[in-house]
C-alpha cells in the first residue's frame, strides 16, 4: 500500500495549536470502594498547528479520554489543556455543567464521532444547521452555509434525506459537514473510520486530508488503525496505560532508533539466508536519502545484495522507509561497507544473527 | 330500553368521559414531560446530576404510583375542594385523574428519554450546546416516536380511571354502568357502554400507533408493528395478510 507520508508540509506551522501538559484522568468506580481507573496518566502533547496528528494505541490506552479531555467532555482530574491559546480548563468551572464561556470554546473546535451520532429527527441539512442554531445564526445564512459545507463534503444531493437514509460513509460525512459548521481551527477525530469498511475509510481519510490542506484545519485524530496514520498524519503519538511512549513527526519517529511506531509504520521482515552472511536495516529519513546508496554500496565494495524486505515510500524525490538487506560475509567483513552506509547518513540497525531479531527492536515487524 | 331513550345518555356520558379524560391527559403531558426529563437529568451521570433531588422527585412519583387510584381520589377530596370548589361532576374528577396520571406519565417519559443514546448528546455538547439545548433538539424529538406512545397508553390508563371516578359521581361511562348497568340491570345499555368503550380505546390505540409509526417512517427507519389489533380477533384474515407481508 502506497504511504502518503508528508514529513513536513507547507500549511503546517511551528505554532502548537492544542497543547495539553499533565494532564491526569482518574475515574473513582465508587466512592465507598477505594477503586481507581487512572485512564491519563500526566499526558504531554503538542500538536502544531495545521498538521494531522494520530494518536494511536490499544483500545484501553487512554485515547477516548484524552480526546474528549481535549473539549472537557470529561473533565480532566488534574493538568491543562490549551486549545488556540485559550486554557480550557480555566473555563472549566466546577461543576459538571459547561458554563457559557466553556461552550464558546468548544463551539469552536469539531468534533467527529465514531458512531456519527446524528439526529435521527432532523434532516442531513438540519443536522448540519444544528451548531449554527447553537451559535445564534439566521435562518437563512444556517441554511446557506449548510448547503456549501454539504457541498464540499459531496452530499449535496442529500441534504432532505434523514440520516437513517444513508451509508455509513455518508453519514460520517455528514458528521465532518457538521463539526465544520462552526469555523472550526481544530478538529478532533474519535475513531471517525473505525465503523467502516476499508475502502470508504479511505475516501473518509482523504476528505480529512484535504480539508486539512485546503482549509489549514489541524486536525487530532484517535485511532487503533495504523493504516490510518500511514496514511494521513504527519505526526503520530502511541498512547500505552495512559502515557505517551512515542511522539514526533513521522521522520522524527524513523530516526528514532528502536522506535515502535516506526517498526510499525514501516515493517520489514526476512531472516539470513546462511550463516555467514550480515543483516543490516537501513533506515531512510530526513534530508540524507537522496543518494541511490544500494546501487553505489554495491558497486564501490563490488558484494552482491539481497534486498529481504522493505518498507518504503517517496516523498518529495526523498526516501522514506526501512529496508531490510543481506550482505555476503560475516560482520566482520562487512564493517566499511556499512561504514560508508553510515557516512551516507543513514541509519543502520545490525541484527543480531543468533536471535535473527532486531538488536533494538523489541517487537518484531509484523 | 330503547335506542332512543338510551341514546342521549350514552352520548353525554361519552363526552363527560373524554372531557375528563382529554383536560387530565393534556395536564399529565404538561406536568410528566419536565418531571420525566428531570428524573434523568437529576440522575447519577445526568447533566444536572443532583442525588437530593432525583431522590425526592423519585419518591413522590412512587408514593402517588403506588396508591391504587379510587384510593387516591378519596385523599384527594379536601384538595379537589379547594381547587374546583366542589368534589362532584367531571370538573373535580380533572383533579385526582391528572394527580394520578402526572407521574405515571412522567415514568413513561424517563424510560424513553434514557433509551436516546448518550452520543447524541455529547455531540451536542461538543458543539457548545447548553443542557437546555439537549433536551430541546435531541431529548424530546428522538424520542417523540416512544413519547407517543407513551401519551396513548397514558389516555387509556386515564379512560379506566375516569370509569372509577364516574362510580363515585363524576359521570360519564362508568356512572352509566353503575347507576343503569349494576343497579337497574339495563342489560341493554351495558352492552351499548361496552361497544362505545371498545370503539374509543380502539381508535385512540391506532391513532397513537399510526402516529408513532407515521414519525418513524418518515425518519426512514422500520416503525414498531401495529401491535394493537382489535379487528384481527373477528376477521382472522388480517392476520393473515399481514404474516404475508412479513415474509
Amino acid at each position: 500500500m502506497p504511504a502518503a507520508i508528508r514529513a513536513a508540509h507547507s500549511t503546517v506551522t511551528e505554532t502548537h495549536v492544542i497543547t495539553t501538559s499533565g494532564l491526569t484522568k482518574i475515574y473513582r468506580a465508587h466512592r465507598s470502594r477505594g477503586r481507581e481507573v487512572t485512564a491519563l496518566d500526566g499526558v504531554d502533547l503538542h500538536v502544531r498547528e495545521g498538521e494531522v496528528y494520530g494518536v494511536i494505541g490499544q483500545s484501553g490506552a487512554g485515547k477516548s479520554s484524552l480526546i474528549r479531555c481535549i473539549n472537557l467532555l470529561e473533565r480532566p482530574t488534574s493538568g491543562t489543556v490549551t486549545v488556540a491559546g485559550q486554557d480550557l480548563t480555566a473555563l472549566a468551572g466546577r461543576g459538571p455543567r459547561a458554563g457559557k464561556e466553556l461552550r464558546e470554546a468548544r463551539s469552536r473546535i469539531g468534533m467527529v464521532f465514531q458512531h456519527f451520532n446524528l439526529l435521527s429527527s432532523r434532516t442531513v441539512q438540519s443536522n448540519v444547521e444544528l451548531p449554527l442554531e447553537i451559535l445564534g445564526v439566521s435562518g437563512k445564512e444556517r441554511s446557506r452555509k449548510a448547503l456549501e459545507l454539504l457541498d464540499l463534503v459531496g452530499l449535496s444531493d442529500k441534504a432532505k434525506a434523514y440520516p437513517a437514509q444513508l451509508s455509513g460513509g455518508q453519514k460520517q460525512r455528514v458528521g465532518i459537514a457538521r463539526a465544520l459548521a462552526g469555523d472550526p481551527k481544530v478538529l478532533l477525530s474519535d475513531e471517525a473510520t473505525s465503523a467502516l469498511d476499508p475502502e470508504t475509510t479511505r475516501s473518509i481519510l482523504q476528505l480529512l486530508r484535504d480539508l486539512n490542506r485546503q482549509l489549514g484545519l489541524t486536525v487530532l485524530l484517535i485511532t487503533h488503525e495504523m493504516d490510518v496514520v500511514k496514511s494521513i498524519c504527519d505526526s503520530a503519538a502511541l498512547m500505552e496505560k495512559g502515557r505517551i511512549v512515542e511522539s514526533g513527526t513521522v521522520s522524527e519517529l524513523l530516526a528514532t532508533p528502536g522506535s515502535e511506531l516506526a517498526a510499525a509504520l514501516f515493517p520489514v521482515s526476512g531472516d539470513a539466508t546462511g550463516d555467514d552472511r550480515t543483516v543490516v536495516d537501513v533506515t531512510f529519513h530526513g534530508e540524507a536519502a537522496t543518494q541511490p546508496v544500494i546501487s553505489q554500496l554495491s558497486r564501490t565494495y563490488n558484494i552482491d545484495i539481497s534486498i529481504l524486505g522493505a518498507a518504503m515510500d517517496t516523498v518529495a524525490g526523498k526516501q522514506v522507509g526501512r529496508m531490510r538487506i543481506e550482505l555476503p560475509g560475516r560482520y566482520e567483513e562487512n564493517v566499511v561497507p556499512i561504514g560508508f552506509l553510515r557516512e551516507q547518513g543513514l541509519q543502520i540497525d545490525i541484527l543480531d544473527k543468533a536471535a535473527q531479531e532486531p538488536l533494538l527492536l523489541k517487537e518484531g515487524a509484523k | 330500553m330503547t335506542w332512543s331513550e338510551m341514546q342521549p345518555l350514552l352520548s353525554q356520558a361519552c363526552w363527560d368521559t373524554l372531557y375528563m379524560v382529554g383536560w387530565s391527559t393534556l395536564i399529565a403531558i404538561v406536568g410528566g414531560l419536565p418531571l420525566g426529563i428531570l428524573l434523568v437529568l437529576t440522575d447519577k451521570g445526568g447533566l444536572l446530576q443532583n442525588v437530593v433531588v432525583n431522590k425526592v422527585l423519585g419518591q413522590i412519583v412512587n408514593i402517588v404510583r403506588s396508591l391504587p387510584f379510587l384510593i387516591l381520589m378519596v385523599a384527594l377530596m379536601s384538595f379537589t375542594r379547594w381547587v374546583t370548589g366542589t368534589t362532584i361532576g367531571r370538573e373535580a374528577a380533572i383533579v385526582p385523574l391528572a394527580i394520578g396520571a402526572i407521574p405515571f406519565f412522567a415514568r413513561l417519559v424517563e424510560m424513553s428519554v434514557r433509551e436516546v443514546d448518550g452520543g447524541l448528546v455529547e455531540a451536542v455538547q461538543s458543539m457548545g450546546g447548553s443542557t437546555w439545548t439537549v433536551v430541546r433538539s435531541v431529548l424530546v424529538p428522538e424520542s417523540l416516536p416512544s413519547l407517543i406512545s407513551g401519551a396513548t397508553t397514558t389516555v387509556i390508563a386515564l379512560i379506566g380511571y375516569s370509569a372509577m371516578a364516574g362510580t363515585v359521581g363524576a359521570g360519564g361511562l362508568g356512572d352509566i354502568a353503575i347507576r343503569y348497568g349494576y343497579q337497574r340491570f339495563e342489560t341493554g345499555l351495558m352492552w351499548a357502554t361496552v361497544a362505545v368503550l371498545v370503539v374509543v380505546i380502539s381508535v385512540l390505540q391506532f391513532g397513537g400507533d399510526f402516529a408513532a409509526r407515521t414519525l418513524h417512517r418518515r425518519r426512514g427507519k422500520a416503525g414498531p408493528l401495529l401491535l394493537f389489533k382489535p379487528l384481527s380477533g373477528i376477521f382472522p384474515g388480517t392476520i393473515a395478510t399481514d404474516a404475508v407481508k412479513k415474509s
